[in-house]
């Protein structure tokens, strides 16, 4: 299968000595919806800038759809929209305007670089501000201009960078959605986040970055598998004065009837619940509490820097 | 879509935004240099010059129209691509053409065809506002238009320098000022320079505007401090220079690309 992107030993080291990546490796496969995680100064950025020529790499290879972009930038340049971490327009340009120029830098006759302008303002919910220079959007707005002109050239991969970062929860959400819907219409997406509900929402793959390295890599569910334990919150029934002693298992109590229990993978629910009903104790309803992939993420993090 | 037409839709795109700027923003664009050389008309030309009397053979305000017609072009054409280009840099705007793929020979291309038209505009405007002070006459019209578009394409160039090297608004406007703007005052705009004493006159001659303004008045009116060979060639030599110039910041990403 073709990769969308392909990243092997990518090094950088900005001028000022610091080493952002350390030599990463990398696939994406055609049609992927890729979450590249990690906390802030990972190295996210910077290898996304490296892939779209905004940062030069001090080691490694990069190929977007069998494009190296040390021998053929260009053919490699026009398969990728980009999302930046940072709101980039100019601010007196109007909307419709910016998104038939950034056509037009990838080669869209103008006419065409116009339906297109349309198409996209209209599915992102912008056409009423079509006329409006980009000051003077909201931050929802903005960011979602900024999607409309990476697709304005359709290109095969978008690349995100944190898209969500400072959007209310349900401008997040409809994001998402329209997200899924172009990935589902075959468009491969890379997208960098640090939240982590985020990328557990939307991504298929996962690849966990931390101090310039890979220190994770592979399907999303497939990491979550690999969690040793998880917390469950116990609603019960009748208050209780204490928690019970639980043979095998880390109780806590949070209020008179809210329990917090530990439940390791090689146990079962089951049979905590036996456990709880010898102690006469009847649970109304549970819910788990820490977000998985929130684990999982600072356990990755605390193995890389071992 | 071949490569090469796809090119050309983005410096065509690159084209119509830089003019679309200069025209958004024309009382900070069009209007100042317009006002500028009608005082210097007004004050230089009909006031001082009617006691000054002649000028390497012509009247005074003849004489100092083709040095201010390519003064205001060489001024607009580095201005604009100075601002526009840091401006876009400023903004982070300027992503937006390096993520794409155009080649930085397009970008350089795209910016300095936008400057050289401000400065061919504007130069047009002040040629309108010399006719009603002095008749002009144009010795040879070919030369005059390669004249405007080589000394203007110099400039371009090096605004777009300016643009590449500037980190604050205060970057670009210490060239002009404390550099072009003396260069061009001693650069022949107001005398001849064999008016000046020995020295002088071959300090003038290492000074890259005279001649540019020299070749534009000797495509106007005839006459020349230098042989117009020689103002040819050294204006080509400071246009392929400077070019050189810009492309290897660009293909270095000098602070453009970290
Ligand atoms: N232009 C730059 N010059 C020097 N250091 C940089 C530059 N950009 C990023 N860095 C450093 O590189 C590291 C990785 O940054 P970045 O790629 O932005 O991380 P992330 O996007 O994951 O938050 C950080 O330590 C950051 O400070
Ligand atoms: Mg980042």
């Amino acid at each position: 299968m073709t990769q969308a992107l392909s990243i092997a030993g990518l090094a950088k080291t900005y001028g000022n000595g610091v080493e952002a990546l350390r030599g990463i490796d990398l696939d994406v496969a055609e049609g992927d919806f890729f979450g590249l995680l990690g906390p802030n100064g990972a190295g996210k950025t910077t290898a996304i800038g490296i892939v779209t020529s905004l940062v030069r790499k001090t080691g490694g290879t990069v190929s977007v759809f069998g494009h190296d972009i040390d021998r053929e930038l260009e053919a490699a340049k026009a398969c990728i929209g980009l999302v930046p971490q940072e709101i980039n327009f100019n601010q007196f340009e109007k909307c419709r305007d910016i998104l038939v120029n950034q056509a037009g830098f990838y080669g869209i006759p103008r006419a065409t670089a116009k339906e297109r302008a349309e198409k996209y303002l209209k599915q992102l919910q912008l056409w009423d501000k079509r006329e409006d220079i980009s000051r003077n959007l909201s931050g929802g707005m903005k960011r979602r201009l900024m999607i409309a002109r990476a697709l304005v050239h359709e290109p095969r991969l978008l690349i995100l960078d944190e898209p969500t970062a400072g959007v209310d929860i349900e401008i997040r959400r409809s994001m998402w959605e329209f997200l899924r819907r172009i990935n589902r219409e075959g468009t491969t997406i890379i997208l960098t986040t640090h939240y982590l509900e985020e990328a557990e929402t939307l991504c298929r793959e996962i690849g966990i970055i931390n101090h310039g390295r890979i220190v994770e890599r592979g399907r999303t569910r497939d990491l979550l598998a690999k969690l040793q334990t998880e917390t469950f919150e116990l609603n019960l029934r009748t208050p209780i004065a204490q928690a019970p002693e639980v043979t095998g298992y880390t109780v806590r109590q949070l209020d008179p009837s809210t329990l917090e229990v530990d439940v390791d993978k090689s146990q079962s629910v089951t049979h905590l619940f036996s456990e709880l009903a010898q102690h006469g104790i009847e649970v109304v309803s549970m819910r788990n509490k820490v977000n998985r992939l929130e684990e999982l993420f600072v356990r990755m993090v605390e193995k890389g820097r071992t | 879509m071949s490569r090469a037409a796809a090119n050309w839709t983005g410096l065509v795109t690159i084209v119509r935004r830089e003019m679309r700027r200069v025209l958004r923003i024309w009382p900070q664009t069009l209007l100042p240099p317009v006002i500028t050389m009608t005082l210097y008309f007004i004050i230089f030309g009909a006031l001082i010059g009617r006691r000054i009397g002649e000028m390497g053979g012509y009247d005074y305000m003849q004489y100092i129209a083709p040095g201010l017609i390519i003064m205001a072009v060489l001024t607009n054409s580095y201005a604009n691509v100075s601002s526009s280009f840091f401006g876009a840099k400023f903004g982070k705007f300027i992503e937006e053409l390096l993520v794409s793929p155009m080649p930085n020979s397009l970008i350089l291309l795209g910016y300095v065809a936008g400057g050289v038209l401000r400065g061919t505009l504007i130069g047009a405007l002040v040629t309108v506002v010399a006719m009603f002070f002095t008749p002009l006459t144009v010795a040879n019209p070919l030369l005059m238009i390669l004249v405007v578009v080589l000394t203007a394409v110099v400039f371009a160039l090096g605004g777009f320098i300016n643009g590449v090297y500037a980190n604050k608004f205060d970057d670009i406007s210490i060239v002009p000022t404390f550099v072009l703007a003396p260069l061009t005052y001693l650069g022949g705009v107001f005398y001849t320079v064999d008016l000046l004493p020995d020295i002088a006159r071959q300090l003038s001659l290492a000074n890259p505007i005279l001649y540019m303004v020299n070749a534009f008045r000797y495509a106007m009116l005839g006459v020349s401090d230098v042989h117009i060979g020689v103002a040819l060639s050294m204006t080509v030599g400071f246009l392929v220079f400077l070019f050189a110039l810009a492309m290897w910041l660009l293909n270095k990403g000098y602070g453009l690309r970290s």
